[in-house]
């Protein structure tokens, strides 16, 4: 469905997209899992032919984003980072001049607005202006605007981005529905690790404007975890920088991570990992309060594949409401 | 993609931009209410027919007379108030020598002084130049202007008035009319090009009318789109499949209709505040508002592509617009500026096009009167747009 080859985004000689090649097959769920800044949304941008790549092709539905963009707009719909509605304008209202851009025939996009406030359970407020919804009814709004013209492939660019864990929880089940339901391919951009796995079929992980790995959540994992690796998690409430690093020292350990002032996180490798690791603790007179032995997430692939906890990153740069008067300033993409 | 759905596009964005405009109370109130300050202001603060009325000024009669006669400063003040009552230029408060005049013009009181000095019949009596002291305040040089065009304006017809006496006392046979024809053989008669009274007010408010359309789709067009693409409603057109253009074309008709809405307002306030008509046809200051609306579209576009943001698009446009403003001839005469910003003016399309409007609004102009404006508005137009297409398309995709 999406043949992407080599697509560059350079800003002013900052490049934000770093010839990044990737393929979506038909109704599938991809996912872009990066931090801030890391280039999804240009990206997306590129795709849904927002922006013109600097260097590089991408191919949807056999259309060519640049020479067949028009052709392309007929097949996607752009779930944006921002909200794509206009606030004095009512839901219905909203809904009926996009999907007139799509020359969508008047009874015919009638049902269709019907049928999507449904879904989402907003036939109720149809009448009522924008403005005046909560950030998740916008946000389920939003969504159902971009599938007013039934688009074979969906660009979600972070949609569950500052919503509460309620309207979280609805979006993506909206998300998972619309997939199965019409077969949409789906490629949505997110820095939430367990996001992506719930929804994405497969997981791309960007960084710098590169596609560092590629695969289905599970094999990501096995990356982590090979078949030997063990996690572990200790409580030590009397954790000394001397512990730290004799944990470090420890042939089979492979990395080391202080969560706070008494936990810390160890990946190690080999059959003897866990004994080894206990005793090593031990000697050096650790109390050790709890063990955990955890399965790897994909928290621990993003940080054994880019070397850094993806949340370092994106937790200084969380958005702002995507609301009101003063909007989020732009940032780089 | 055919031309008739890039139309229809264009008049969904339009209806669209319109609906949230007439959402918007306190937008719409200001948008009448901007025009109505424009004209109020501009219209009061410049004197409608360039002589000042009402002027406080002190009058010190201190004529002694000659014998038990005053008739000099009789006469004079007779003519005076004459002149005086019928033009309402000055109001009269009577002092009693040149000192309490002076402290009256350094309290405020009054603006000028008129002194009649004692001698003043004597002089004229022994056949002296009869001398009338006027007090000035430095500090407001129009003033002692006005009071002085007030005073000649006394003496040339009290100068005439005794040459006519004289005349028909050398000769009791010469009528009236003749003795005048005598006294000041040549005279002056203004003619219009139409009749009626005109003021300042037929002078602005083509020049506003035209104004406040051409700025409303220079300034709005941007403004409408830098705003949609900081919110991020323009991503919902432009991911669309239609035609970029009709995204300016439903912005640019949305714009016009608010301009042309508030150009009517401005064109009614003006008839019925200040009695301005139109001499020419309705249809053609309407048709050339358009053409003043299509001549600033390109410039407005391009402004546009180059505008990132709300706020650089609203400092540009603030830049541009104040020296057009001034420049084009709206509230000044063009004339009345040096030849280098007279040679800026001539390449603004705001000039012609309030040129244009003046001659059809007060001079009743037709078409063929006006047609070095249309080419120019019509050249501008096309020129411009020419160059803003290209630039759009390239700014929206960046």
């Amino acid at each position: 469905m999406i043949e992407v080859r080599d697509l560059t985004k350079k800003f002013n000689g900052f490049t934000a997209v770093d010839h990044v090649t990737f393929d979506v097959k038909n109704s599938e769920v991809f996912g872009l899992l990066g931090p801030n800044g890391a280039g999804k949304t240009t990206i997306i941008r590129m795709l849904s032919t927002l922006t013109r790549p600097t260097e590089g092709t991408a191919r949807i539905g056999g259309y060519d984003i640049v020479k067949g963009d028009n052709q392309v707009r007929k097949l996607i719909g752009l779930v944006s980072e921002k909200m794509i509605m206009y606030d004095r304008l009512t839901a219905k209202e909203n809904l009926r001049f996009f999907g007139k851009l799509y020359n969508i025939p008047k009874t015919l996009l009638n049902q269709r607005i019907d049928e999507l406030l449904e879904l989402v359970q907003l036939t109720k407020w149809k009448d009522s202006k924008v403005g005046t919804f909560s950030t998740g009814m916008r946000q389920r709004m939003n969504v159902i605007r971009a599938l007013l013209n039934m688009p074979k492939v969906l660009f979600l660019d972070e949609p569950t981005l500052g919503l509460d864990p309620q309207s979280t929880v609805e979006v993506r089940e909206f998300i998972k529905k619309i997939n199965k339901e019409n077969k949409t391919t789906i490629i949505l951009t997110t820095h939430m690790m367990n996001e992506a796995d719930l929804l994405c079929d497969r997981i791309g992980i960007i960084d710098h404007g590169k596609i560092d790995t590629l695969d289905t959540s599970t094999n990501l994992k096995k990356l982590v975890s090979g078949d030997d690796t063990t996690v572990l998690k200790l409580e030590i409430p009397n954790l000394t920088k001397k512990m730290f690093t004799a944990m470090q020292a420890l042939d089979c350990v492979k990395s080391v991570s202080q969560e706070n002032a008494s936990h810390i996180k160890i990946h190690a490798t080999g059959d003897e990992a866990f004994d080894t690791i206990i005793d090593a603790v031990r000697a050096e007179k650790a109390k050790i309060n709890s063990v955990e032995n955890l399965q790897p997430t994909l928290e621990d692939v993003f940080l054994y594949i880019t070397g850094r906890e993806v949340r370092d990153k994106a937790d200084n740069k969380i958005p702002v409401r995507q609301h009101g008067p003063f909007r989020q300033k732009r940032r780089i993409r | 993609m055919g031309t008739k759905t890039m139309i229809s596009h264009s008049f969904r964005i339009a209806w669209k931009d319109l609906m949230e405009l007439f959402r918007n109370r306190m937008g719409l109130v200001l948008l009448i209410l901007m025009p109505i300050f424009m004209m109020t202001m501009v219209g009061f603060i410049y004197p409608s027919d360039n002589i000042l009325s009402n002027v406080p000024v002190a009058l010190a009669n201190q004529d002694a007379g000659y014998g038990n006669s005053t008739i000099g400063s009789q006469t004079f003040l007779t003519v005076f108030n004459g002149i005086n009552n019928s033009t309402g230029m000055l109001t009269i408060t009577n002092a009693t020598d040149i000192d309490t005049i002076k402290d009256l013009i350094q309290k405020g009181d009054v603006q000028g002084g008129i002194v009649i000095p004692s001698n003043f019949t004597s002089s004229i009596l022994s056949g002296e130049q009869g001398t009338v002291i006027i007090v000035t305040d430095q500090s407001n040089p129009q003033i002692s202007a006005t009071i002085q065009a007030a005073l000649s304006a006394v003496f040339q017809q009290m100068g005439t008035m005794l040459a006519q006496q004289k005349v028909q006392a050398l000769n009791p046979a010469v009528n009236a009319s003749y003795s005048l024809a005598i006294v000041q053989p040549y005279n002056i008669q203004s003619e219009g090009v139409v009749s009626g009274h005109f003021s300042y007010f037929d002078f602005i408010a083509p020049g506003i009318m035209a104004m406040t359309v051409m700025m409303s789709v220079m300034t709005g067009l941007p403004a409408a789109i830098s705003h949609e693409k900081e919110v991020g409603t323009l991503d919902g057109m432009m991911v669309a499949p239609i035609n970029r253009l009709s995204i300016i074309l439903g912005k640019t008709l949305a714009q016009t209709a608010r301009g042309l809405l508030q150009g009517v307002i401005i064109l009614a306030l003006s008839s019925v505040l200040f009695g301005v008509t139109i001499h020419g046809s309705v249809l053609l200051v309407f048709g050339l508002l358009l053409l003043g609306v299509f001549s600033f579209v390109g410039l407005g576009v391009v402004l546009t592509s180059f505008a990132k943001d709300q706020e650089t698009a609203m400092m540009l446009m603030m830049t541009l617009m104040f020296p057009m403003m001034f420049l084009s001839g709206v509230f000044f005469p063009i004339q009345q500026m040096p030849w280098y910003m007279q040679s800026i003016s001539s390449v603004l399309p705001l000039t012609y096009a309030s040129r244009a409007l003046r001659k059809v609004m007060v001079l009743g102009a037709g078409i063929p009167a006006i047609t070095t404006e249309l080419t120019v508005l019509i050249v501008f137009g096309v020129v411009m747009i020419a160059i803003a297409v290209p630039v759009f398309k390239r700014a929206m995709t960046r």
